[in-house]
């Protein structure tokens, strides 16, 4: 069992875990996740570890609660338990020699991409970073991200806040006025991943992304989160979390990812009739 | 004492029917009554030179024990079992013992051998029923061993270890313990108590199990030894699942086996939505292979409410490495078996779901390496079968997160970790032993493998 040791809310939808596991921090690195489960009978979903604590002991994770799963995981407080809490799972990224960085994150992606220009920004790179949301209140980490970035673009889909507009514009822009990167990191939703890709393509420079096929083990077990990535099969779980963008098949991910739309549908359903049923009674 | 059974066959067992059972997971053998079993041991000649008894990797005393059962002294017919297998009612179970003891028993020269498996699972399930001895704990060596991996050779190694005093810890990298035993052999086949009260049995004996440890992640097994523990076993399977290499692979409704079974057993997918975690199974299952974990994937198929579950394999029935028992079972179950046919492509639609699988008929040439017919195809001869669901279960590879995480460990041509006849890897103070050692075969072998290397690590800390 392990311990939620803190949660904060950071916004609409959005939370945070502070969870207590050792030998995960002990050994985490940047671009890892872990597995967790809720209870017996709960399903294993995977979360990026956003940061972490070898001091401490400390695991954070952020998430979004998009179906059964993340909603119910939602609910629980500042001292409940996780079942099961496995990782560090993935291969931790690398940055060897580069000077000057662009991290890009889209919604949730902002999470998966902390660590990373964290760890740029102690090598002593230099990290330029655009973040973005749908609305002003969706956007998180903006000061954590800020601390680590030498330059911070805001976009939101709906002006409220920094750039009206996705994040793809201020990269575009950035581009076109010729500006030099080493490599370009960019996580977030697969579209959007997708896009940037193809937008940062022609100019050469490497990118960088992170993705998120539906996963049971996350040990290389059941190649259930198999991703065509340069015409090769590859399991996601071992192989990356990370991969050279302009090499992943993201249409190939994107269907995958609708697998068990059907199947979640009723168990978001089941899950909210139940309890809904149960306050009507408190 | 009741006399000899002089009938050609074996007691028959009761089995669910297969109209009913292809549609539940409630195990499908019902196992042997007291009176079945009795009658079935004394069909036993109680050999002097039991040939049974070189058929069975672990050597257990198969007359002794079968005899103590046709004088109703079950108890003695289970702690002689237990004296070298310490698995009972799983082996009872899932055994090859057609190809192992059964098939050295006297009586095969005459007709059915003497039902062996079936009484040692009787054995077993009748202690079981009324409540395992709690064992003594023995004295503590003082000194730690640590397991990596607890399927059947694990589990075993840790038993025997146990047993001699050491202080146990097993590392699984699952949220619970029994490696195959539990995400792979379906319940209907291997029910999952039975593993659960076997993994409660070693914790009453001492041995700490510690699950979601992915090991070489969260830590090394130098790590292990800086930790002070002495020695270490490593039991982490071959789980790593081959693809055929096929176009349309990636179509969505195409599993691995691994991926299907583990959905279905560890998940319980079966039980969705009251447990969390889905599988899909469309109304056509087409299954590749023909081994064991083929069968296991079309006879789940079918308790999922597939309408038509098809078992596609390259070879012919001959070939076929099933066990005989399974494979009997899956016909009465109504799979339908596709001989000599391979897949080529896996077809599918304008959403990426797959729709069909195209094959080509094949015949038998010229042996191979393995003195198996080589199966060639025949040109000209493809054909489409309409599928909404593909399962592939053509076979596995070492498990590699902690083999690429361990210094030091020489592997062999295949990938797996090279061990001398103890199970002693080249790095110091570390043994392997089962499926990760041997590639993919049986839980006894692995049993025995854990077993060999239990008593070499105790030699190797006796004199360290
Ligand atoms: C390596 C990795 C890191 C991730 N990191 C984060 C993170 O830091 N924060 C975050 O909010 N989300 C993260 N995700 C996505 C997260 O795992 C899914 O949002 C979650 O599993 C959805 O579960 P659910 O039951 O709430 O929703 P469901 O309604 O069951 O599913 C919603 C969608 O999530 C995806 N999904 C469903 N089941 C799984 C699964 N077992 N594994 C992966 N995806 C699944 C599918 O696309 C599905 O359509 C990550 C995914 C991966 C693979
Ligand atoms: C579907 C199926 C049906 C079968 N049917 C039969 C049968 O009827 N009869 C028979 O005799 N045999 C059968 N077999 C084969 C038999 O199950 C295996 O030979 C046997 O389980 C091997 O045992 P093992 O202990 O070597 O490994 P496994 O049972 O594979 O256990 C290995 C364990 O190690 C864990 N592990 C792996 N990597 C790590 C890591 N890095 N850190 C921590 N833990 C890790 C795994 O999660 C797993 O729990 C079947 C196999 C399958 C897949
Ligand atoms: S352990 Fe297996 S091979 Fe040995 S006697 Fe029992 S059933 Fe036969
Ligand atoms: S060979 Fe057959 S008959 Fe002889 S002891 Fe073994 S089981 Fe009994
Ligand atoms: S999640 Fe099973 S192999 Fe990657
Ligand atoms: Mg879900």
């Amino acid at each position: 069992m392990f311990k939620i040791l803190s949660r904060e809310d950071l916004a609409p939808s959005i939370k945070q875990f502070i969870v207590d596991a050792p030998l995960i921090a002990q050994k985490a690195k940047p671009g890892q996740f872990v597995i967790l489960r809720i209870k017996e009978g709960g399903e294993r979903i995977p979360l990026t570890i956003a940061d972490y604590d070898a001091k401490a002991g400390t695991v954070r994770v952020v998430f979004q609660e998009v179906g059964k799963t993340t909603k119910e995981l939602g609910t629980l407080k500042e001292g409940d338990f996780l079942a099961d809490f496995v990782g560090p799972l993935g291969k931790a990224v690398e940055f060897p020699n580069h000077k000057r960085v662009l991290g890009i994150g889209g919604g949730l992606g902002v999470a998966p991409l902390y660590p990373k220009l964290k760890m740029l920004h102690e090598q002593g790179v230099e990290v330029i970073s655009i973040i973005g949301a749908k609305t002003a209140d969706m956007l998180i980490m903006e000061d954590e991200i800020k601390a680590v970035s030498d330059e911070t673009y805001i976009c939101t889909d709906d002006g409220s806040k920094g750039r009206h507009g996705f994040v793809t514009v201020v990269l575009k822009e950035l581009l076109e006025k010729g500006e030099k990167f080493d490599e370009i990191i960019i996580i977030g939703p697969a579209i959007l991943m997708k896009i940037g890709t193809e937008i940062i393509k022609p100019y050469n420079i490497p990118v960088m992304v992170s993705l998120n096929p539906i996963m049971v083990d996350g040990t290389g077990m059941c190649g259930c989160c198999r991703v065509t990535v340069g015409g090769e099969t590859k399991f996601v779980c071992v192989d990356g979390p990370a991969f050279d963008g302009t090499q992943v098949d993201f249409d190939e991910l994107m269907k995958r990812l609708q697998t068990y739309a059907t199947e979640e549908k009723i168990a978001l359903e089941k899950y909210e009739k139940e309890r809904g049923g149960c306050r009507c009674h408190q | 004492m009741p006399s000899i059974n002089k009938s050609k066959v074996k007691t028959p067992m009761p089995a669910q029917d297969p109209k009913v059972r292809s549609r539940n997971f409630n195990e499908v053998a019902l196992g042997y009554t007291e009176e079945d079993a009795v009658n079935e041991a004394a069909r036993c000649l109680n050999c002097k030179n039991p040939t049974c008894m070189q058929g069975c990797p672990v050597q257990v005393q198969i007359p002794r024990f079968i005899k103590c059962i046709k004088e109703k002294d079950f108890e003695s017919a289970i702690s002689i079992i237990k004296e070298t297998n310490s698995l009972p009612a799983i082996c009872g179970r899932v055994c090859p013992q057609e190809d192992q003891c059964e098939q050295k028993c006297i009586l095969t020269k005459k007709g059915d051998p003497v039902g062996i498996g079936r009484l040692e699972r009787f054995a077993a399930d009748w202690e079981r029923e009324k409540g395992v001895k709690i064992p003594e704990k023995p004295n503590p060596i003082g000194k730690k061993v640590a397991i990596i991996g607890s399927g059947p050779a694990g589990l075993t190694c840790a038993g025997d270890l146990a047993k001699l005093g050491y202080d146990v810890t097993v590392f699984e990298a699952f949220h619970e313990a029994g490696g195959v035993l539990i995400y792979g052999i379906p319940e209907f086949r291997l029910p999952k108590e039975i593993v659960k009260q076997e993994v409660n049995f070693l914790k009453e004996l001492g041995v700490k199990v510690e699950t979601d440890m992915v090991m070489g992640k969260v830590l090394t097994v130098d790590d292990l030894f800086e930790k002070g523990y002495e020695a270490v076993f490593i039991g982490t399977g071959a789980g790593l699942p081959k693809f055929m290499g096929i176009p349309g692979e990636n179509y969505l409704g195409v599993y691995s086996a691994n991926e299907f079974l583990t959905r279905i057993n560890l998940m319980k997918a079966y039980k969705f939505p009251e447990t969390d975690t889905p599988v899909k199974v469309g109304k056509k299952v087409a299954v590749i292979g023909g081994g064991n974990v083929a069968m296991d994937s079309a006879r789940s198929a079918l308790r999922m409410g597939a309408d038509e579950v098809y078992i596609i394999y390259r070879r012919s029935e001959a070939e076929m490495p099933a066990r005989k028992e399974e494979f009997e079972h899956a016909k009465e179950e109504g799979i339908i078996f596709k001989f000599l046919t391979n897949p080529i492509r896996i077809i599918g639609d304008e959403k990426g779901w797959v729709k069909g699988v195209e094959c080509i008929q094949m015949e038998l040439g010229e042996p191979d390496a393995s003195g198996r017919r080589r199966p060639v195809p025949i040109k000209g001869s493809e054909f489409t079968l309409d599928m909404d669901t593909v399962v592939i279960a053509i076979g596995t590879g070492p498990n590699p997160l902690l083999i690429q995480a361990t210094q030091g460990l020489d592997l062999n041509k295949y990938g797996y970790i090279a061990t001398d006849e103890d199970g002693r890897t080249s790095k110091e103070g570390v043994w392997a032993g089962g499926d990760i050692v041997t590639g993919s075969a049986t839980v006894i072998l692995a049993m025995g493998a854990g077993k060999k290397a239990a008593q070499s690590i105790d030699n190797y800390l006796k004199n360290k």
